[in-house]
């Protein structure tokens, strides 16, 4: 059976085994886990860290990191709420390409600074981050917009539902389907994976590599504008400090896929996988009745074992000729 | 016959002109600290009172001290993302122990043994697992801010000993000073030389420009990446008790994104995320012009958020301006 034994070998296989068996454990303890509900509310909860940690995957692989995701999701929420409680009339497709273009936007921004003039992505997201963060602020003059001034559509709009499952899950499904072929099938993706395994080779074989870099950074705004809007409107109320530490979580996600933060390893469906577990821990432990104070210090368990797990896979594969000892 | 004994001194860097100073990092962190503070007397008539000045430094002194570590963590090239849930969980378990009746003394003892095992805890498993510090202390930071979290829930510890509140409260000089200022200020004289005047800091940076060569010239690199690890921690556990006992409550959720604006001044003074590059009088600058920028904001009444616009735009601006101005403020690389 060598179609088993690579998916048990493999780094998805493992998770997607673990998560289930994690799952069923949760399951055996309490019964009523066990239900097309929970997987159902398990999707919806992680549809937004699942496109999340998709892109910053993507960004890893590239070796940098964009921690501006969670400040452009707040941003570019709140400028999808600003419109709808000021025009309440506007229609949903526009208030949606609003948040997109200005998650669009943003991720210009640090493509700008980080392709373009070379500066570590890890600092310009840094500052970025804040900058973003900041102009929340100053957008909506520090008030909330809550579920009252959002009109009924703008709201209803993740958990309407298509297919039985809510719009969110859809949504979340297919963009990292989408991904996913992105980086395995086409020419931009292989690409990808040349650059976080070697810059210096790619630019010599003639590959664009700060178009690409450009490209990717922008990817992951526009992705986190949409994500704004699927956020603001998911929870119904929009403020400043909305999905704060957000970016460590998809960085977290990816960790757990097995996506190797040195660059040139991982694939979408380990981030998308790691985002899963991360929601099935979060909607296991209330149901095991666990308090949700737990929930912090178990995920940091989560995503040390991870690490763990991950460098013990990578060390028997490697062969060192001598040996370093100090 | 005898023996001539030479004794060589290898510099620094090669000497430099005036010219060359005044492109320095510092010389800019410099003329910004001059900006700031001649603005900020323009904008406000209470800016250079000698009072409000003394105890403005109260306000980022507490952070300071982390910053003077996680400078030499930076140049080792390494990172640590966990030092606000580092305060936080020592906060809280000094809470802890003062709630059970202990004195001034296990107080503070309790908040430095935990910061500092907390450190050496993200050391350990950098240096025997062989893991990234960045990815290790993401973790740490769910778990350590997440354990702060179990013990105390949403609730806070407010009563303290009288003698540990008077640590983050007293005054020096004439009412002057603030501890947290002369902390900070005896640290950083101790950072400067050891990372500038010893051994020790010589191989900190050959350990950042190349971890690897390091080990092979006889460098003990593991035991560095454990020490800078733990002495962060320590740092952590040293600016919780400074700031516990100065608000004189602990919450799990206090210092937040305190981790960011450390590592933000870190790079802001000058120190190189990729390791192996920085100078202690920068770092010291830039957090003195944070401190300043954000006390100036303070009298004018502007909202936290605005400030940390500022401190945002000011990192990223310092990264670009040398490469707009065709490396004019470059320095030496």
């Amino acid at each position: 059976m060598p179609m088993l034994n690579k998916l048990i070998r493999s780094r998805e296989g493992q998770l997607v085994i673990f998560t289930a068996v994690f799952f069923l454990a949760v399951g055996i303890v309490s019964p009523t886990f066990l239900s097309f509900q929970t997987v159902d509310s398990i999707l919806t909860d992680s549809a937004i860290l699942m496109i999340m940690a998709s892109v910053q995957m993507m960004i890893i692989l590239t070796r940098g990191i964009d921690l501006t995701l969670a400040a452009n999701i707040a941003l570019s929420g709140m400028v999808a709420a600003l419109i709808g409680m000021y025009w309440p009339e506007t229609p949903l497709f526009l208030v949606i390409g609003a948040a997109v273009a200005s998650g669009l936007l943003l991720g210009v921004l640090n493509a700008v600074f980080i392709a373009l003039l070379g500066i570590p992505a890890i600092v310009v997201s840094l500052g970025a981050m804040t900058v973003y963060r900041g102009m929340v602020f100053v957008l909506s003059g520090g008030q909330w917009v809550n579920s009252q001034e959002m009109s009924a559509a703008f709201q209803a709009f993740p958990l309407n539902r298509m297919f039985g499952l809510t719009n969110l899950a859809v949504i979340g499904i297919v963009l990292t389907i989408l991904f996913m072929i992105l980086m395995r099938h086409t020419r931009f993706g292989r690409e990808l994976y040349a650059i976080g395994g070697n810059p210096a080779a790619t630019d010599y074989v003639g590959i664009n590599t700060k178009a690409r870099l450009f490209a990717v950074y922008v990817l992951a705004g526009t992705a986190g504008g949409l994500c704004g809007y699927l956020w603001v409107a998911r929870f119904a109320i929009a403020y400043t400090e909305i999905a704060l530490g957000f970016e460590l979580l998809t960085v977290a996600a990816c960790v757990i896929g097995g996506v190797g933060i040195a660059g040139g390893t991982g694939s979408v469906l380990g981030a998308a996988l790691g985002a899963l577990f991360l929601g099935v821990l979060q909607n296991a432990l209330p149901v095991m009745g666990i308090s949700p104070f737990w929930q912090m210090a178990v995920s940091g368990l989560a995503i040390l074992a991870a690490v763990i797990v991950n460098s013990r896979g990578r060390r028997k594969r490697g062969q060192q000729i001598l040996r370093v000892s100090n | 016959m005898e023996q001539v004994i030479k004794s060589y001194e290898i510099p620094d860097s090669l000497p430099q002109g005036l010219l060359d100073r005044l492109r320095s990092r510092e010389a800019l962190l410099l003329l910004l600290l001059g900006l700031t503070v001649l603005i900020n007397s323009l904008l406000s008539p209470y800016f250079l009172d000698i009072y409000n000045l003394a105890d403005s430094t109260q306000n980022f002194s507490e952070k300071g001290i982390i910053v003077l570590s996680m400078a030499l963590v930076i140049i080792g090239q390494e990172i640590d993302i966990s030092v606000a849930s580092i305060i936080a969980l020592s906060g809280v378990l000094m809470g802890a122990a003062a709630s059970f009746g202990c004195g001034t003394g296990t107080v503070v003892l309790v908040g430095l043994a935990s910061g500092t095992l907390a450190g050496a805890l993200n050391g350990l498993l950098v240096t025997r697992l062989d893991l990234p510090s960045i990815i290790v202390t993401i973790g740490t930071m769910s778990l350590y801010r997440g354990i702060a979290f179990i013990i105390l829930g949403d609730r806070a510890y407010t009563s303290f000993p009288d003698g540990f509140q008077a640590i983050g409260q007293a005054y020096f000089f004439d009412d002057l000073v603030p501890s947290q200022f002369i902390v900070f200020v005896m640290l950083a004289a101790g950072v400067w030389y050891f990372l500038h005047h010893t051994v020790y800091g010589r191989r900190l940076f050959a350990i950042g420009n190349n971890p690897t060569g390091a080990k092979y010239s006889g460098i003990r690199v593991d035991n560095y990446r454990l020490g800078l690890l733990t002495l962060n921690g320590f740092m952590s556990g040293l600016a919780a008790i400074m700031l516990v006992s100065r608000i004189a409550t602990a919450r799990p959720n206090m210092a937040p994104g305190w981790e960011l604006e450390i590592i933000t001044m870190t790079i802001l003074g000058g120190v190189s995320i990729f390791g192996g590059m920085g100078k202690m009088p920068g770092v010291i600058l830039a957090v003195l012009l944070i401190g300043m920028v954000q006390f100036g904001m303070q009298l004018n009444n502007i909202p936290g958020v605005i400030m940390s616009i500022f401190t945002g735009a000011l990192l990223v601006v310092s990264l670009v301006l040398p490469i707009l101005l065709g490396k004019f403020f470059s320095g030496r690389k």
